[in-house]
C-alpha cells in the first residue's frame, strides 16, 4: 500500500520529463495503441467478471447438472451451441468459462463454451455479414467453422487432457462477507487477475503491430498456403476484438476467402491477450498446451469448411 | 498485493475510465458507441473498490487475509496512468504512413446519389468509394468538402488522410485522397485542413498494398483544429 502512494506521488512529480521522453511519434503511436486495446477489452471484462460472480454466488452447481447433458462428450456441442447466448468478444468469456469450470461444468464443455461464445454470437456474426455484403456465405462459414473447432477441442480435451494440467491459481474464499460480500469480492478478484494479464497481452500486440511492417503482407497474399497461415499468425498477433475483426479481415483484399476465414476464425479463440489472460484464470500447464492445440485445430477448421463453402 | 492496495487500483481505474468516458478523451482510443458501457464499466470498478474498503474495515478484527494477487496484477497500473497523465494523441499521420488505406472494405457499387448542397460534405470513405467503386459518376460537376490531416507522399504529393475505426485504434486504418490543384503550400504531416473541389480523374496506387488512391480536384482549403472525433467508423 506505502509502495503504491510512492509510486502515485513519484509519477505525478516527474510527469513533465516522463512526457517529454515518450514524445517520439512511433512511442506516442504505441502507447495509442496499447491504451485502445485496454479501452475496448475492459468494459467487456467487467461484463464476463460480473456474470462470472452471478454464477459462483447465485446459480448453484444444480442448476448446471440439470441444464448440460450428463455424457461429456454429449454436454460439449450443448455448451458451444449456448456459447452463442453471450454478447460480446473475448474477454468476457475468459473468467465465464473460469467460473464454470469452479461450478463443477465439465472442463471440456467450459471450454468449447471458451472458444465459441466469442465468435458465434449475434452482434459478431451481424458485423461478419455488415463487413462481407458480397460473401453472405462468410456469416455460415464463420459459424460453422468456429462452432466446430470449439466442440473438437472439447473432445480433445476429454480425451488427451489431464485435469493436472488444468489448475487455476489459488482464490481467495469470500466465507463471512455474506452474499454480496462474496459477490464483490469475486469481482474484485478477477478484475485485479484478469485486468493484469489482460495489459501483458496488450503491451504484447501493441509492440507487434508496431514492429511488422504491413508491406510484407502484400508479398505474401498470393501464396495459397503460406497466405492462410500468415493472416492465422497475424490474427494470434493483432489480438483485435472478435467484433472487429471482420471489417479488418474484409480489407485484407488481396487473400483469399479461406485465408480470411481463418483470420477470424483463430482470432476469437487465441491471441496475445487472451493467452495472457487463459494462463492466469487456468494457469500456465495448461495455457501452454491449449494455445497452440487451439491455434492448430482453429486453422485445419477453417480450411476444412472454407473447402466445402466458399 | 494486499486488499486495501487492491482497492485504491480499483479506484484508480474506475477513475481513469470515468474521466475518458466523461470527456472527449475515450474518442482518441474507441468508438463512440462504447461510450455507455466505458461509463458503466467505470461505475461498477468503483463500487467494487468502495466494498473492498467497507468488508475491509468490518474483517479487521478477524483473522488476517492469508491470500494476496500476484505481482501481475500492478501492471494494471500503467495504462490508467498513461491514460490520466500523459493522455497519447488519436493515430495520426505516422500510423498512416504505415498502413495501405482500406477501400478493400468498402461496399460495392451502386452509390445513391449525393445530398443536396453547394459544396456538400462527404466522409473520406463515401468520396474514395464513390470516386473507385463508381469512378466518379455520382460525384460529377458537384462542388463537394473533404477533411483530414494530410499524410506527405512520394514526389511531393500530399494525402488527404482519415483513419477509420471500427472498434478501436487498434483496428484503425487509413482512408488516403490524394490532392492536386491548388495545394496549400507550407504543409507539414498531420496538419488538419478542409479543403473543397471536385472530383479529379487521376488515381494512384497505395506503395503499402497496391489499393487504389483517388485523388480531389483542390479549389480552396483552410486549416482547420482537429476534432474532437477524428476518427470515421
Amino acid at each position: 500500500m506505502k509502495k503504491l502512494l510512492v509510486l502515485l506521488v513519484l509519477v505525478v512529480a516527474l510527469q513533465a520529463p516522463i512526457s517529454h521522453a515518450v514524445s517520439a511519434p512511433a512511442v506516442q503511436n504505441w502507447m495509442t495503441v496499447f491504451i485502445a486495446v485496454v479501452a475496448q477489452a475492459l468494459p467487456f471484462l467487467v461484463l464476463g467478471v460480473l456474470l462470472s460472480a452471478v454464477i459462483a454466488v447465485f446459480v448453484p452447481p444444480s442448476f448446471f447438472v440439470r441444464a448440460l447433458p450428463r455424457r461429456p462428450a454429449l454436454a460439449v456441442p450443448v455448451a458451444g451451441v449456448a456459447g452463442a447466448v453471450l454478447p460480446g468478444c473475448e474477454c468476457a468469456s475468459v473468467p465465464v468459462a473460469g467460473a464454470l469450470v469452479r461450478r463443477g461444468v465439465t472442463p471440456a464443455a467450459a471450454l468449447a463454451f471458451l472458444l465459441s461464445a466469442p465468435a458465434i454470437n449475434p452482434i459478431v456474426l451481424t458485423a461478419t455479414a455488415v463487413a462481407f455484403p458480397r460473401d453472405p456465405r462468410m456469416v455460415l462459414a464463420r459459424f460453422g467453422a468456429s462452432l466446430l473447432v470449439a466442440c473438437v477441442m472439447g473432445w480433445l480435451w476429454l480425451r488427451l487432457g489431464r485435469p493436472d494440467w488444468l489448475r487455476p491459481p489459488p482464490r481467495p474464499s469470500f466465507e463471512g462477507d455474506g452474499r454480496w460480500g462474496a459477490f464483490w469480492g469475486s469481482v474484485r478478484h478477477d478484475v485485479v487477475h484478469a485486468g493484469g494479464f489482460l495489459v501483458v497481452g496488450a503491451m504484447a500486440a501493441a509492440t507487434l503491430k508496431a514492429v511488422v511492417p504491413a508491406g510484407w503482407l502484400h508479398a505474401v497474399a498470393a501464396l495459397p498456403v503460406v497466405s492462410v497461415l500468415v493472416l492465422a499468425v497475424l490474427a494470434v498477433i493483432l489480438s483485435i476484438c472478435s467484433e472487429a475483426d471482420a471489417f479488418v479481415a474484409a480489407s485484407l483484399s488481396q487473400f483469399s476467402l479461406t485465408a480470411k476465414l481463418a483470420f477470424m476464425v483463430v482470432g476469437p479463440m487465441i491471441d496475445l491477450k487472451l493467452f495472457a489472460m487463459q494462463a492466469g484464470t487456468f494457469g500456465r500447464r495448461f495455457a501452454l498446451r491449449f494455445a497452440p492445440a487451439t491455434f492448430a485445430v482453429a486453422v485445419l477448421g477453417a480450411v476444412a469448411v472454407g473447402a466445402v463453402l466458399l | 498485493m494486499n486488499r486495501p492496495a487492491q482497492g485504491v487500483l480499483l479506484l484508480l481505474v474506475g477513475a481513469a475510465v470515468l474521466r475518458a468516458g466523461t470527456t472527449d478523451l475515450y474518442l482518441r482510443y474507441v468508438r463512440t458507441g462504447l461510450r455507455p458501457l466505458l461509463l458503466g464499466a467505470g461505475v461498477v470498478l468503483i463500487v467494487a473498490a468502495l466494498t473492498t474498503f467497507w468488508y475491509e474495515r468490518r474483517a479487521r478484527h478477524a483473522a488476517p487475509h492469508a491470500h494476496r494477487e500476484p505481482r501481475v496484477a500492478w501492471l494494471l497500473l500503467l495504462p490508467m496512468l498513461v491514460l490520466l497523465l500523459l493522455a497519447p494523441p488519436a493515430l495520426g499521420s505516422f500510423s498512416a504512413a504505415r498502413s495501405g488505406t482500406a477501400l478493400g472494405a468498402a461496399p460495392a457499387s451502386d452509390q445513391p446519389p449525393l445530398p443536396e448542397g453547394d459544396p456538400v460534405r462527404l466522409s473520406m470513405m463515401d468520396y474514395a468509394s464513390r470516386a473507385v467503386y463508381d469512378n466518379g459518376r455520382s460525384l460529377a460537376g458537384r462542388h463537394l468538402t473533404l477533411s483530414g490531416f494530410v499524410l506527405p507522399g512520394d514526389g511531393g504529393t500530399w494525402y488527404l488522410t482519415r483513419m477509420v475505426i471500427t472498434c478501436c485504434a487498434a483496428d484503425a486504418q487509413p482512408i488516403k485522397v490524394g490532392l492536386t490543384g491548388t495545394v496549400p503550400g507550407r504543409l507539414k504531416a498531420n496538419d488538419w485542413i478542409q479543403v473543397t473541389g471536385s472530383y479529379a480523374t487521376r488515381k494512384d496506387r497505395d506503395p503499402v498494398n497496391q489499393e487504389p488512391i483517388p485523388y480531389l480536384s483542390v479549389e480552396s482549403s483552410t486549416p482547420i483544429p482537429a476534432p474532437a472525433r477524428q476518427y470515421e467508423s
